[in-house]
């Protein structure tokens, strides 16, 4: 057990109230570790944060180079934040690649701490430098605080004694650059040395060496004169008590899937193919059989979505998650699930496309096919997650649609919400809405015939499951007549069902709240109308705004079919709507073509999240003009 | 309710028309899909199980409209996924007996992939694939079966894509049952079916089935009774390879290499032949390799059929329960365990 860690520094203690920081370095270097750590420590400690990591898609790009880069960043604060921040005010560059890929996004005056034996020669050449240039000697970065750290030499000299190999000895850098950025944020050590004990063992040579690095690190802060004039900060808690947890938005799909099925009295079934960057949902639901949930890895998206099928057919909430590509293979069996009428949640986590396009990317460009993608007229409910801990009540809310409306329901989240994270307050089960499926009952099979497609006043038809006596029928892709389910060529039934189906959808309008506004006026100037992952970003913005006093609300949409019903009434109590999107302006389309209203279109295609600054700088613009 | 009560419902003796739905078969008329269909309402009522425990699930083409004729339940889904929704369904529910009714197009073009993996995972379902050689639905078209050389309209000047091999794709893929029967030997194909549904694992079933519009006569060369003795094998467990119409031909295993040869001559006796084993994978994989066409292959070894081979394998299902059992053995997780998690921390 290590002993508690404190400084004996005289150095000054600035309070802040939010601060972010990017830990950038090469893919090897550890920094996905070392971001997590850091946001783990701080989210125990009690400040609000959101991370982010941004990592090539490439497992080990080559070391040294641009497209090398990893990097974690991370935003927290004493009061909320909603997003890894726009720009960062601490970068921890461990080699020049890193530098160079990030430096254009840290502040002006904001604070390099960098890792000098990242910056000699071999990386200044692998990242791009012309021949003798150096940035940490030639000026360059004149706007910023620059503290220059031998991390290398210094962990080796702290690990010297403990026996480990070279190699083993050079890998615990980051957790020196980990010590000392505890030190500057005042935060404490022993989180992170717990998790290493419990990680490695008690008597792990890995885990005391990792320590003693942490502990380097602190100290070096303490015993650097680098720091005269700087200091320290501190960021006092924010979260009010109680129990948190901390989530990634795959790791929210995967338990809202869980508590919707549990809460609606059915087991869980996911069929899935792994695909970047939805994997996680898979990989978290694979380690829930404890909650009975059983996941299938199929051969492909297809038999991904087609097992779910079966499974729903069964009487499971069967579920499937995907990003674009997969989604383009699972068309075809979204058809055949619409005609079926089966609930079924598909879970697409968006990305950069169209094609492989950018895999690590976030994108919301999916919008339009979750919409229109099928063949046929196959309308289908889209809901869509704003935040990563939103990605639970958004899996929850699709599945509850599912089952309560027999139908398939697209969820949609992207890879920036799949793979940030932030603190959630505990749920509890009551509070969740309460999920009826409608089973059908046993009956006398000497009973009038079954009807599998008679309808309720919702148009639901009942779920018939195998093994139920007396429920035994045929379903398929081929038409079917109206309330029978036989198979039907007739021209007026085709029409009829049709309708029907489309219908069904509309009415689901009548089953989940009305539009409200998240921020700003009930009316007035402008309305931001968002949807999806550019929920922080927009909020941050209008908050910004309207401190500046300008006449500016948002609203943010979890349902995008149907719309809520009050949609058009609440656009039109602004002089201007603006639909930020990730996208080439594809909501907007659909409001335009829903309403015959022309909103403002806003569109970032960059495989980057909005960031508050583009979208305050939009807002400003418009006002300006009325 | 009193003890002498004699009116106390007892399970009812189901029959083959037990099974039957209320719509009309829609296959044209002597097509093989007809003889199937029946063989498999008459060995339904031997499954002991009621009608309600049984789901047919199947793809696209002729034989996947069977489903709508059986009076369980039943999914006739998309091209080619018939076994994905029924490993998904049999994953969900693994209490209930779940069927396959596939083709050659169905199962080995658009739905091979499926085909292999399936098979590898053993899941517990009943596979009966439907194999006539041809698209029959589209008109005519070859399939991944068509032998080579025939003439379809997609193949005017004779098909030059080489045909699959059922079996050997079957054992190769790891499948853990494969038979072959013929649509007209209605015996043979109910004791196939029945010995498919005590499979516990992934029983496959082909089914040499008559096209009579587009490929009328495809199996004609083991199917004729003087065409049959002298080209068919029938493999029984324990018993030799013997054949001919007074079983005067045997097969003899010459190293690894099989070899007819006369038993009227002398030379050989039954005790020369090759036992059958359906429990031996490497001979399973000889016999599986039987595939000569008669009509072009001089020394031509005659077409297996019967169940070539069975293994004793866990299934799928059972292991994913096994390992949920094992995940939920101090009890089945509770939903505020799942919303609080094991990473929750307190902030005071």
């Amino acid at each position: 057990m290590s002993e508690p860690i404190s400084s004996t520094s005289k150095h000054t203690v600035t309070p802040k109230s939010s601060v972010s920081v990017l830990f950038a370095g090469d893919s090897g270097d550890g920094m996905q570790l070392t971001g997590t750590q850091f946001a783990n420590t701080v989210a125990v400690y009690g400040a609000d944060l959101n991370t982010f990591p941004n990592f090539p898609s490439e497992i080990r790009a080559p070391a040294g180079t641009i497209s090398g880069v990893s990097g974690f960043q991370l935003q927290f604060g004493s009061k909320p934040v909603y997003t890894p921040g726009a720009r960062f005010d601490v970068m921890v560059a461990m080699n020049a690649a890193a530098l160079k890929a990030n430096i254009k996004d840290l502040h002006r005056g904001g604070i390099i701490v960098a890792c000098t034996e990242g910056f000699d020669e071999k990386n200044l050449k692998l990242s791009g430098y012309p021949d003798g240039a150096n940035p940490l000697e030639d000026g360059s970065l004149s706007n910023y605080i620059v503290l220059q750290v031998p991390v290398l030499q210094l962990t080796r000299e702290a690990l010297k004694e403990t026996g480990l190999s070279n190699k083993e000895i050079d890998r615990c850098k980051n957790m020196f650059v980990l010590g000392l950025l505890y030190w500057m944020y005042n935060l404490p050590i022993d989180i992170t040395t717990e998790m290493l004990h419990s990680k490695f063992g008690k008597n792990s040579a890995i885990a005391e060496a990792n320590i003693r690095a942490i502990k380097a690190g602190y100290y070096f802060g303490d015993e650097t004169e680098i720091f005269a004039n700087l200091g320290r900060f501190d960021i006092s808690p924010s979260k009010q008590h109680g129990l948190y947890r901390r989530v990634t938005g795959n790791e929210a799909c995967a338990i809202g899937l869980t508590a919707a099925a549990m809460k609606a009295g059915l087991k869980l079934f996911l069929g899935s193919y792994p695909i970047t960057p939805a994997t996680e949902i898979l990989q978290t639901l694979a380690k829930f059989k404890k909650f009975g949930v059983k996941t299938f890895q199929a051969e492909d998206e297809i038999a991904g979505v087609v097992t779910s099928i079966g499974a729903a057919y069964g009487g499971a909430l069967a579920a499937t998650n995907t990003s674009g590509p997969g989604l383009a293979l699972k068309t075809e069996a979204l058809g055949l699930a619409v005609i079926l009428e089966l609930p079924l949640v598909v879970i697409n986590v968006q990305r950069g496309g169209p094609s492989t396009g950018l895999p690590t990317k976030p994108e919301q460009s999916d919008l339009m096919m979750a919409m229109y993608g099928r063949h046929g007229d196959a309308p289908m409910p889209i809901v869509a997650a704003s935040s990563p801990v939103d990605c639970f009540y958004a899996t929850y809310e699709a599945a509850r649609i599912a089952i309560e409306h027999m139908t398939p329901v697209m969820c949609l989240t992207d890879g920036y919400l799949a793979l940030s994270s932030e603190p959630w307050k505990v749920e509890t089960g009551e509070h969740l809405a309460d999920i009826k499926a409608g089973i059908m009952p046993e009956r006398n099979p000497e009973d009038l015939p079954f009807l599998p497609y008679k309808r309720d006043e919702r148009l639901v038809r009942p779920w018939a499951i195998p093994g139920t006596r007396g429920l035994e029928h045929r379903i398929g892709g081929l038409e079917k007549q109206h309330e029978t389910g036989h198979v039907s060529h007739d021209p007026d039934n085709h029409e009829f069902m049709t309708r029907m189906r489309a219908e069904k959808i509309e009415k689901i309008a009548d089953h989940i709240p009305l539009q409200t506004i998240d921020n700003g006026p009930e009316n007035g100037d402008l309305l931001v109308l968002g949807w999806g992952s550019s929920y922080g970003a927009i909020k941050t913005a209008v908050e910004q705004a309207i401190e500046k006093g300008h006449s500016v609300a948002h609203a943010h949409l979890r349902y995008l079919n149907p719309f809520p019903k009050n949609l058009a009434e609440l656009m039109s109590r602004y002089k201007k709507v603006l639909i930020p999107e990730n996208n080439n302006g594809q909501l907007v389309h659909l409001i335009r073509d829903k309403y015959l209203f022309a909103p403002v279109s806003f569109t970032k295609v960059k495989g980057l999240p909005f960031n508050e600054m583009e979208i305050l700088e939009k807002i400003t613009d418009i006002i300006k003009e009325l | 309710m009193p003890d002498n009560d004699i009116s106390m419902p007892t399970t009812p003796v189901l029959t083959a028309k037990d099974f039957a739905s209320d719509q009309e078969p829609k296959w044209c008329p002597g097509c093989g899909d007809h003889a199937v269909l029946q063989q498999l309402k008459n060995v339904m009522p031997d499954l002991g199980l009621p009608p309600e425990e049984i789901v047919f699930i199947s793809g696209i083409g002729c034989s996947s409209r069977l489903p709508y004729y059986m009076a369980t339940y039943g999914v006739h889904g998309i091209h080619g996924r018939a076994l994905p929704m029924a490993s998904g369904l049999k994953t969900a529910r693994p209490e209930l007996s779940v069927w396959v009714a596939t083709g050659d197009g169905d199962a080995l073009s658009i739905g091979g992939n499926h085909f292999i993996h399936t098979l590898r995972r053993n899941l517990d379902l009943n596979v009966v694939l439907f194999n006539n050689e041809i698209y029959g639905l589209t008109k005519g078209q070859y399939s991944p079966t068509t032998k080579l050389g025939l003439k379809t309209v997609t193949s005017p000047n004779g098909v030059i894509d080489h045909p699959f091999n059922t079996a050997a794709l079957t054992l190769g893929s790891g499948g853990t049952f494969f038979a072959r029967a013929m649509d007209r030997d209605g015996k043979l194909l109910r004791s196939i079916l029945l010995r498919a549904a005590q499979h516990k694992g992934t029983s496959l079933v082909e089914i040499y089935q008559n096209c009579p519009i587009f490929n009328n006569s495809a199996f004609e060369a083991f199917a004729g009774q003087e065409n049959k003795d002298e080209r068919t094998v029938y493999v029984e467990n324990g018993m030799p390879l013997v054949f001919g119409k007074f079983r005067q031909k045997g097969i003899r295993l010459d190293g690894s290499t099989p070899v007819v040869v006369d038993l009227s001559k002398g030379d050989f006796s039954e005790n020369d032949l090759w036992i059958h084993n359906e429990r031996d994978i490497f001979k399973a994989n000889l016999l599986a390799r039987f595939f000569d066409d008669p009509l072009t292959v001089e020394n031509f070894l005659p077409r297996p059929f019967g169940v070539f081979y069975v293994e004793d394998r866990m299934s799928y299902e059972e292991a994913l329960i096994a390992q949920i059992g094992l995940a939920q053995k101090k009890g089945e997780g509770t939903l505020e365990e799942l919303l609080k998690g094991d990473n929750s921390y307190k902030i005071k």
